[in-house]
């Protein structure tokens, strides 16, 4: 009787192991779910310093992973101001000095718009299958929903982040939290993602906050407030020149 | 009695000349390293209030804790309602908003491309105020190389090693790229209208002085301020007023916040308090020392000039001289040699300080990454203290090596004296 117990184990065991997709396979669904080929979108970005709180809202044209193109809308300081990302380059365009700079080097690591995110984290190649290997550590609830816990190690170097622990909804293949993690093993960063909407037959989380825990005040929130995929982009955004325009 | 010992010294030299000399070059160095250290000190002190913390430093208090940092994201704010209250509650001291912040510029080309790049370590001051005290207190006419000094916003000056590093001239257009106190990217054009040389090493190597106007708008830090800075009209630093201007200023607040203003001395902002003790040390050392050394000289001098005057002194002994009466004469001869050595020792002294304070001593060799706000050509300060600083050691160590080579007198035997004196 013993023998047949340990047997039903046994097969309960392989099929729960048979059904838990690998860490390689979640992250290609994550990735297959957020990106697209072209994406248009307009955001809003609530900083949270220590002394006061700033909206900073955006419209971005992104075309596939490597080249985006955004346009500040407001406060009337930062109005007008762009940034164009082409591959490994950075520009940003500063209407009041009539100047476009390349944004390299350690000016990388200096946060967009007072934010708790970087330069860097918009550099970074937003497909994590490419960036990161990826091990299942287990599974977790976040928000109520059923989660894989999945433990990415950078695979290229380079990275702003040697390692990410991701927990990755085991429905709709949105990370709904995130902790961003340096080469010593210490926080850096960390994602809180929700408000996850269907869009276009995508999962969406609508609404990140972000917290540099090497910063003193209370984070970042990013609310996107439209976004469309596959929508057709004119050419002449992704250039130096259209930074001007 | 007077007469009687002056005659002896000037006519018997061997009494006078070396012991005089003696103390004159004692008293000169005296002199002479007080003045210098003064006149450094001072270079320090000023310099470092000037262009840095001045006497006393309104900031917040987590500012001063990382104010090396300069971190304007915990700077002041409604930073001119604080300037009036100091102004009106500290009339003595002359009162004035700065903001430093660090940044680059860059130099466009025909096209508006980066032709050049550089660090500058930038300062926002009150230039085109009418009365403004700032362009008096950062010398900034003299230090100007080439241009002029801004009239209109917008304007600014540069280090001139720095303009020669970028290649940019007067009336040339560059841009600060920063950051803004809330930590965003700043971007700011300026017309460069002249170049100044400080001779101050870290200023020269990348400064950049602009209107706080200015400086407020490209880093978003409206009514803002690093610091409000205070400076004694004397434009010397003293350190008891500055401690009760700055304890006043705190007991006035009974805040805890972080962001609560805090003043701090010249002493407690620049972090010179133990280079200033450290030279108030050599200062009391040399004193010490040369009090020790020429009482030591003194007294041999003393003791030789006893052995020859050995029969001088047995002669007034034996014709019945008190023994106290000769230990008293050899005082007063040496309190004259002291005063005439340490007149002449300081006149010497003095005019050596003044010329060196008229003069300096470049040594901008020896100082290529220095990083202290200190003066490149250092010179010596002639004050009254430095006229009396060796005049009183050098007295008393004449009256001293005086005193204890003349104990022999009273070891001298009077049944002896007649023996002695037929050898």
């Amino acid at each position: 009787m013993k023998r047949v117990w340990w047997l039903v184990l046994c097969l309960r065991a392989a099929a729960a192991a048979a059904q838990a997709p690998s860490g390689d396979e979640i992250v290609r669904r994550v990735d297959a779910n957020m990106f697209a080929e072209s994406r248009i979108m307009t955001s809003q970005m609530v900083v949270h310093g220590e002394r006061e709180t700033r909206t900073i809202e955006s419209k971005t044209w992104q075309r596939g992973t490597s080249d985006a193109y955004t346009e500040y809308l407001a406060p009337a300081r930062e109005r007008g101001t762009k940034m164009l990302k082409l591959g490994d380059e950075l520009w940003t365009y500063d209407p009041g000095t009539d100047r476009t700079i390349m944004i390299s080097g350690s000016m990388l690591r200096q946060s967009v718009m007072g934010s708790d995110l970087s330069y860097e984290d918009m550099m970074e190649d937003p497909r994590l299958e490419r960036s990161y290997a990826a091990a299942v550590a287990g599974t977790e609830d976040v928000d109520g929903r059923r989660c894989w816990v999945v433990q990415l190690t950078a695979r290229v170097e380079g990275l702003a982040y040697q390692s990410r622990r991701a927990w990755v909804d085991a429905e709709r293949w949105v990370p709904l939290r995130e902790e961003l993690y340096a080469k010593s093993g210490r926080l850096l960063k960390t994602m809180q993602l929700s408000d996850v909407r269907e869009v276009e037959g995508r999962w969406v989380p609508m609404h990140a906050a972000y917290r540099d825990v090497m910063k003193t005040g209370g984070g970042t929130e990013f609310v996107i407030r439209t976004i469309t995929f596959g929508a057709p982009l004119p050419g002449y955004l992704f250039s130096k020149a259209s930074l001007r325009k | 009695m007077i007469r009687f010992l002056l005659k002896g010294l000037l006519r018997d030299r061997s009494r006078s000349l070396f012991p005089l000399l003696t103390v004159a070059a004692g008293v000169m160095l005296t002199v002479f390293v007080f003045a210098w250290l003064r006149g450094v000190e001072a270079s320090v002190l000023q310099s470092t209030a000037h262009f840095a913390t001045g006497y006393v430093r309104v900031t917040t208090a987590a500012y001063a804790a990382d104010a090396d940092q300069m971190p304007n994201d915990l700077a002041l704010l409604g930073a001119d309602t604080l300037l009036a209250g100091l102004r009106r509650r500290e009339p003595g001291l002359t009162w004035t908003p700065r903001i430093t912040f660090g940044g680059l510029l860059d130099v466009p080309d025909a096209r508006g491309q980066t032709r050049a790049q550089a660090p500058v370590a930038g300062l926002g001051v009150d230039l085109l105020s009418p009365g403004s005290p700032e362009p008096g207190m950062l010398r900034l006419a003299a230090a100007l190389v080439r241009g002029r000094l801004p009239a209109r916003r917008g304007e600014a000056l540069i280090s001139d090693e720095l303009a020669s590093r970028l290649g940019i001239r007067p009336g040339q257009t560059a841009t600060l790229i920063g950051s803004t106190m809330n930590g965003a990217m700043a971007l700011a054009n300026f017309t460069v209208v002249g170049t100044v040389r400080f001779g101050i090493g870290p200023m020269d190597h990348g400064a950049l002085v602009a209107d706080l106007a200015d400086v407020r708008a490209a880093l978003d830090m409206a009514n803002g301020a690093s610091a409000i800075l205070g400076f004694f009209r004397d434009d010397l630093y003293h350190e008891r007023q500055a401690d009760s201007v700055a304890a006043r200023f705190d007991a006035a607040s009974r805040s805890t916040d972080r962001y609560r203003p805090v003043m701090e001395t010249l002493r407690q902002a620049s972090g010179l308090s133990d280079l200033l003790d450290y030279m108030s040390v050599i200062l009391d050392a040399v004193i010490a020392f040369f009090v020790f050394a020429m009482s030591i000289v003194l007294w041999n001098a003393g003791l030789m000039g006893s052995l020859r005057r050995y029969g001088e002194i047995g002669v007034r002994l034996a014709v019945g001289e008190d023994k106290g009466h000769v230990y008293r004469a050899m005082l007063a001869e040496a309190v004259a040699i002291g005063l005439v050595g340490s007149l002449a020792g300081s006149a010497v002294g003095l005019a050596a300080s003044y010329a060196m304070q008229v003069h300096g001593l470049d040594i901008r060799a020896l100082l290529k990454d220095n990083t202290m706000m200190m003066e490149d050509v250092l010179r010596a300060r002639v004050t009254l203290g430095a006229a009396f600083v060796g005049f009183v050691p050098g007295l008393l160590a004449t009256v001293l090596g005086a005193g204890i080579s003349g104990f022999g007198i009273y070891r001298r035997q009077t049944s002896q004296l007649f023996k002695e004196l037929e050898a």
